[in-house]
């Protein structure tokens, strides 16, 4: 799913250091720690309230930390005004100003710091080519798609070469196809750029197909950060597993070497184990056979992969991914055998 | 548009328009003969040529529209950075209380509020004529410009000048907009500047264009405090010319039409340069689809 090109690392260090905002009695970041590389693409997922959108914001100075630092290139930019800040952001709802065509919004920056007309209008209008509107410049934005929009709001944020590049879920009101296809053109063009770039997104699909590392936040604090498919596989807290993906939670024990016995295979265990009487399982890392004791009772194609529902003989309900061709042998209600395969479990937290 | 009306109602739009037309042409076109046609003397328009040689017609009318862009400008510097203020700050509760505050002259009869004006005003020379503010006093009330006029006009104004500002601003997404010119290097007065009031052009002009056609209108208050602005001037000068008073009316609505056609023109042109091509939904969705195949 991530999309891998060779990465131009040129852009600047973000490093974020114990940042911390209330709003009255509500902690929306509590103690953020966060190091960003040169050049690389850092999604901030959460579910809403997890704090992911007042750290962008202080980022872009829209928001004052109580206390924290962030660092771009080691200094600190906290008490920077937004209007001084080397960011550029494209926002979630449609924010290209009105009454300006789409070219004359690129060149807004530009106007702001007194670049000269002529370059202005270069400029912009490379930018518009760069994100695949040569020909809209002229055009005002109620006369562009959602998609136009946005891509004219990214050419808008980049036009005056920022260090760090803000997404504040840029493609969350897009249509689904639309977004499929802004969301690989931004990669492509941030992996071009080189440019840093932090992007906040509920959407963990976008999150782990877009971004060299994925940073899980909850409730003002992080969670995990870590690469897409090292989130995925192993998932440093429960919160993370059952955020990140579909996880099964199923009943076992702990046999006394330290492995766990789960739906009466012995598995190894991941992590530290404590007095884990629950184990965490993908779909896919479940394995169905015809008869025994368990029942099918549901099923969604999903084209390659149909994931059945079963419920076990000790009625705990679990989901199960299989190719379709071999899920289509078992309809609901069939009898069947539900077998973990031999991989190393997690173990589940109370909460989850 | 026209298809969008079933046949069958088609006819019966012929109908409201003529009758609206009639209510409207009918007492305009006898105030026409009435100033036209004289009894003894036939076809004449003296009446109009001596508008403009009546006495005080200028002066009234300069002091009138004096007074009315004096109003706008104050009423709009009072109501737009509050409004602008309350929008940024998305305090739910600094906003109810502005729209109160802002709604309630509305309730109050212009007689009330003069009858509390020259209350306050008679203060000056009975309690005040010992203290410099009694000069503060006399200034305020000079027949020339009667500055107590234009503070009355804006309290007036302000539900109007207020309303139309809100209906502006909900149009746009205010603070959306300040944060991304601020992200692009805008100071906070070159964002307002810049990015919000070109977008609050309507919503400004129609503001300015309702506290204008108020103030214009004007006549419980300037008369009840002895001033002589258009409208009182207009009744006061029917005394003793009625055929002059009626042209003049005449020639004021003609003015204020003309005022408005002028300011729909500017909208117009406006519009048409930045909506060439109107959107429906389904425009914006087949593009939607282009770019996903693209």
């Amino acid at each position: 799913m991530t999309i891998t090109d060779a990465p131009a690392r040129t852009g600047t260090a973000l490093r974020i250091r114990g940042l911390r905002r209330t709003f009255g009695s509500a902690v929306a970041l509590d103690g953020l720690d966060l190091d960003v590389a040169p050049g690389e693409l850092l999604a901030l997922l959460g579910p809403s309230g997890c704090g992911k959108t007042t750290a962008l914001r202080v980022l872009a100075g829209f928001e004052r930390p109580d206390s924290g630092q962030v660092l771009l290139d080691g200094e600190d930019i906290v008490p920077v005004p937004a209007n001084r800040r080397d960011t550029g952001m494209v926002f979630q709802s449609y924010s290209l100003f009105p009454h300006l065509t789409a070219a004359e919004n690129v060149a807004f920056g530009m106007r702001m710091r007194k670049v000269a007309a002529a370059e202005r209008r270069t400029r912009a209008a490379e930018l518009l080519e760069l994100v695949g509107l040569p020909d809209h410049g002229g055009r005002y934005p109620h006369q562009l798609s959602g998609g136009q929009q946005q891509r004219v709001a990214l050419a808008r944020a980049l036009a005056l070469r920022p260090r760090l590049l803000l997404l504040d879920e840029p493609l969350s009101a897009l249509d689904a196809q639309v977004r499929v296809n802004l969301r690989e053109e931004i990669r492509r063009l941030q992996l071009e750029l080189g440019i840093t770039t932090v992007f906040v997104t509920h959407d963990q699909e976008e999150a782990l197909s877009m971004a060299d590392r994925v940073a899980v936040m909850r409730g003002g604090r992080l969670e995990q950060c870590a690469t897409p498919a090292e989130l995925y596989d192993r998932p440093a807290t429960a919160f993370v597993a059952s955020f990140i993906g579909t996880m099964n939670r199923i009943p076992g024990r702990l046999a006394s070497d330290g492995q766990a016995e789960v739906l009466g295979v012995t598995l190894p265990v991941d992590g530290p184990a404590g007095g884990a009487t629950a184990f965490l399982l993908r779909p896919e890392a479940l394995d169905v056979t015809a008869d025994g004791p368990d029942t099918v009772i549901g099923s969604s194609f999903h084209g390659a992969s149909t994931r059945l529902r079963v419920r076990l003989a000790d009625g705990t309900e679990v989901k199960a991914d299989l190719p379709s061709h071999a899920a289509g042998a078992f309809g609901a209600g069939a009898a069947v055998t539900v077998r973990p395969q031999r991989r190393p479990v997690l173990v589940a937290g109370e909460e989850a | 548009m026209a298809r969008l009306i079933p046949a069958g109602v088609r006819p019966w739009r012929g109908v409201v328009l003529g009758a609206a037309g009639l209510y409207f042409l009918v007492p305009l076109l006898a105030a026409l003969v009435f100033t036209v046609d004289v009894p003894n003397q036939g076809f004449t328009l003296d009446s109009y040529t001596q508008i403009f040689s009546a006495d005080g017609f200028t002066t009234a009318l300069l002091l009138s529209l004096g007074l009315g862009l004096t109003t706008v400008a104050l009423a709009l510097l009072l109501t737009l950075p509050a409004a602008l203020a309350v929008r940024l700050s998305g305090s739910g509760r600094l906003r109810a209380v502005l729209e109160v505050v802002c709604t309630l002259p509305l309730v109050v009869p212009p007689v009330a509020l003069v009858a509390g004006i020259g209350t306050v005003l008679k203060w000056g020379p009975d309690h005040l004529a010992s203290t410099p503010l009694y000069e503060t006093f006399v200034a305020v009330q000079d027949p020339e410009f009667p500055i107590v006029l234009v503070l009355a006009y804006v309290v007036m104004a302000l539900p109007f000048v207020y309303r139309s500002l809100e209906a502006g601003l909900r149009a746009v997404d205010v603070r959306t907009l300040v944060e991304a010119a601020r992200d692009l290097g805008a100071s906070w007065p070159r964002a307002i500047v810049s990015v919000v009031l070109p977008n609050l052009r309507t919503a400004l002009l129609n503001a300015s264009f309702l506290a204008l056609a108020l103030v214009l209108g004007e006549f419980t208050v300037a008369q009840l405090l002895g001033f002589q602005p258009f409208a009182v001037w207009i009744v006061q000068a029917s005394g003793s010319n009625a055929q002059l008073s009626v042209a003049v009316s005449l020639l004021s609505l003609v003015l204020t039409w003309v005022l408005l056609l002028v300011l729909t023109a500017v909208f117009r042109t406006r519009a048409a340069r930045s909506a060439r091509a109107p959107r429906p939904a389904k425009n914006r969705s087949d593009k939607n689809k282009k770019e996903a195949g693209a």
